[in-house]
């Protein structure tokens, strides 16, 4: 049985195995630097549907069949889904979900969707109470622009602080197997919140709830930085990043060598305008599952400390002044 | 420091660490973009004098073609695409107010025509003309009072 | 001459909006409001005006203007019909613009989808 460790951390006994992966974003996705890694690049963000919202049902959908598919399983083999999204009452997922008749844990952590996801699912695993788990997170630029910002055909100018908001689904098959690689355990991270309000500086709100996770996370197992040969977070952008390392290196952590944040590598700044990285559910999902993944497999990682990272609020919240609070949970994996 | 960060500690960090807007380009550009604009009225206001109308009317009628040609540009896409190079260039002139009319309109008319289109087409002008109308109200009581 | 006019006060405007939004993080929603409430207050104080004969469209244009005819407007009526005027002369100078704008967005929103940035 798992082993409580420290103070937020589990570790696992079982081969908590990744057994499959799939990858699906939208076309500025598909024309950024990680573009091979991924399995199907759009060449349309509505996919032919009526609305945005729908568009990223679809798109949650048939990522979740894919990942089933290369797993070489069949959906009614999936004991659960865990699945998230950033759409009001985690809708995006409810109807991804819908079609494939699977026993469904809606989960919402923000942008931290795919480490809530994958954490659980290794849970439900060790516990003997599920032979397969599919874990997915999905998010939608346009439908997320919708909903927290302004219309999509409004005339406004993005701040340099602002992220862009990744379109795709990201999704991952576990099972007890004995196939690399392993999830092998976890941190959960505790909501941190440092009073930061401006809703187009996400990296500046996570990256305390990151630091602390991080930190929990060698005080509780006893590692070095250098334990992990990459510590991947979600999608802190360029403020974020520096951010987290200085917020670390006060606490006496230096990850400056071995960090690399999914939204900074998901996109080109330069070429794709924007600005401070990309962000959403999917960013760390669709990062995971395309490059980090097929690293893992081909041993270029062998050990990798996944830290999605997500902005916990709503639009009601900030309207009402309320800060922005942060969340990231830790999810250690090796070969 | 020690282990504890206080927030304004924190928020000294961020500020440090957050690029600030790149200030004299986008000035540069909404200069240019908001100048234009009020050229291209401009032109229609002389325009309409040729025709015989008063001071009022012709800025009346600038004012309704520039409203009709911003909205049939945010239809095509393109005012978001302008936005994003001009910022205030075209958020100020009354064409920014017509696309802000125009953007949400389109954008909300999934949800229905009722609750979506209808209700949400005044996102960002029901606040205008609602405080436009409330200090109309107080200049006209004070006027009233002192003429 | 007058384009030149018009060209450097529209301009200058804008200007003072971008610099509200890069330095006070305001959103382009809280520009425009805060463009017609000081427009309609210059043009109570009759200051707007004198700008508007001088630079034309470059004054008229911009939403301070808009304000400004608000202000005008509802004068006027005042003269005209007194005390009713306070109630019905905003609005009424600023019917054009805003008939314009919302019968043009219905149009618009039943001809167009949303398109991606």
């Amino acid at each position: 049985m798992a082993r409580h460790v420290g103070k937020q951390s589990m570790e696992f006994e079982k081969d908590i195995s990744v057994i499959a992966t799939a990858s699906t974003v939208g076309t500025k996705e598909g024309k950024g630097p990680l573009r091979e890694y991924f399995d199907v690049i759009l060449t349309d963000n509505l996919m032919g549907q009526e609305s945005w919202e729908k568009a990223e049902s679809k798109i949650a959908s048939d990522n979740l069949k894919l990942a089933v598919n290369k797993a070489g399983l069949n959906p009614s083999d999936i004991s659960y889904v865990v699945t998230g999204d950033l759409l009001n009452q985690c809708c995006g997922s409810t109807f991804g979900v819908r079609s494939l008749k699977i026993p469904f844990f809606g989960v919402f952590g923000a942008c931290s969707t795919m480490g809530e996801s994958m954490g659980l699912g290794a849970v439900l695993l060790e516990s003997g109470g599920a032979k397969y788990v599919l874990c997915g997170a999905s998010s939608h630029f346009a439908s997320a622009e919708k909903q927290f910002r302004f219309p999509m055909d409004l005339g406004t100018q993005r701040t340099p602080t602002a992220s862009w908001t990744v379109t795709g689904d990201g999704a991952v098959v576990l099972g007890i197997k004995n196939e690399h690689p392993y999830i092998k355990r976890i941190t959960t991270g505790k909501i941190i919140d440092m009073g930061i309000t401006d809703a187009n500086n996400m990296g500046a709100a996570m990256a305390p709830a990151a630091a602390d996770a991080i930190y929990q996370h060698f005080a509780d197992f006893g590692f070095k930085p250098d334990y992990y040969d990459v510590i991947a977070t979600g999608d802190l952008g360029y403020v974020g990043q520096k951010l987290l390392i200085d917020l670390l290196k006060d606490k006496g952590i230096d990850i400056s060598k071995n960090h690399i944040d999914c939204g900074i590598e998901i996109f080109d700044r330069e070429l794709q305008d924007t600005h401070c990285g990309g962000s959403g559910c999917a960013c760390s999902a669709v990062t995971f599952a395309g490059m980090l993944y097929n690293k893992l497999r081909h041993k270029n990682i062998n050990k990798l400390l996944f830290v999605p990272t997500g902005a916990l609020m709503s639009p009601t919240s900030v309207q009402q002044g309320e800060s922005i609070a942060g969340i990231a949970h830790c999810v250690g994996i090796e070969n | 420091m020690g282990k504890e960060m206080t927030k304004e500690q924190y928020s000294n960090m961020v500020k440090k660490a957050s690029p600030d807007s790149p200030i004299i380009k986008n000035c540069i550009h909404a200069f240019i973009v908001g100048g234009i604009i009020c050229c291209i009225g401009q032109f229609i206001m002389n325009w309409c004098s040729v025709f015989g109308m008063s001071t009022e009317e012709s800025t009346t009628c600038t004012s309704v073609i520039l409203v009709v040609t911003a909205s049939l540009l945010t239809g095509l896409g393109l005012y978001s695409k302008l936005g994003k190079f001009a910022g205030a260039g075209s958020v100020v002139p009354i064409t920014g107010f017509s696309n802000s009319v125009t953007a949400p309109a389109i954008e909300f008319k999934k949800e229905g025509f009722i609750m979506g289109l209808g209700a949400k087409i005044f996102i960002v002008a029901g606040p205008v003309i609602l405080y436009g109308v409330l200090t109309s109200i107080v200049v006209g009581i004070i006027y009233y009072f002192v003429s | 001459m007058d384009y030149i006019k018009a060209f450097c006060v529209g301009g200058f405007i804008c200007v003072i909006g971008q610099i509200l939004i890069d330095k006070t993080k305001l959103t382009s929603a809280r520009i425009l409001v805060l463009f017609v409430v000081s427009g309609c207050i210059l043009g109570g104080l009759g200051w707007y005006q004198k700008l508007v004969e001088f630079a034309g469209a470059g004054a008229s244009v911009p939403l301070l203007g808009f304000g400004n005819n608000l202000a005008r407007g509802v004068m006027s009526e005042v003269d005209k019909a007194g005390f009713m005027g306070i109630l019905t002369g905003g609005l009424k100078a600023a019917a054009g613009g805003i008939t314009a704008a919302i019968v043009s967005a219905f149009v618009m929103a039943c001809v167009f989808d949303p398109k991606e940035k």
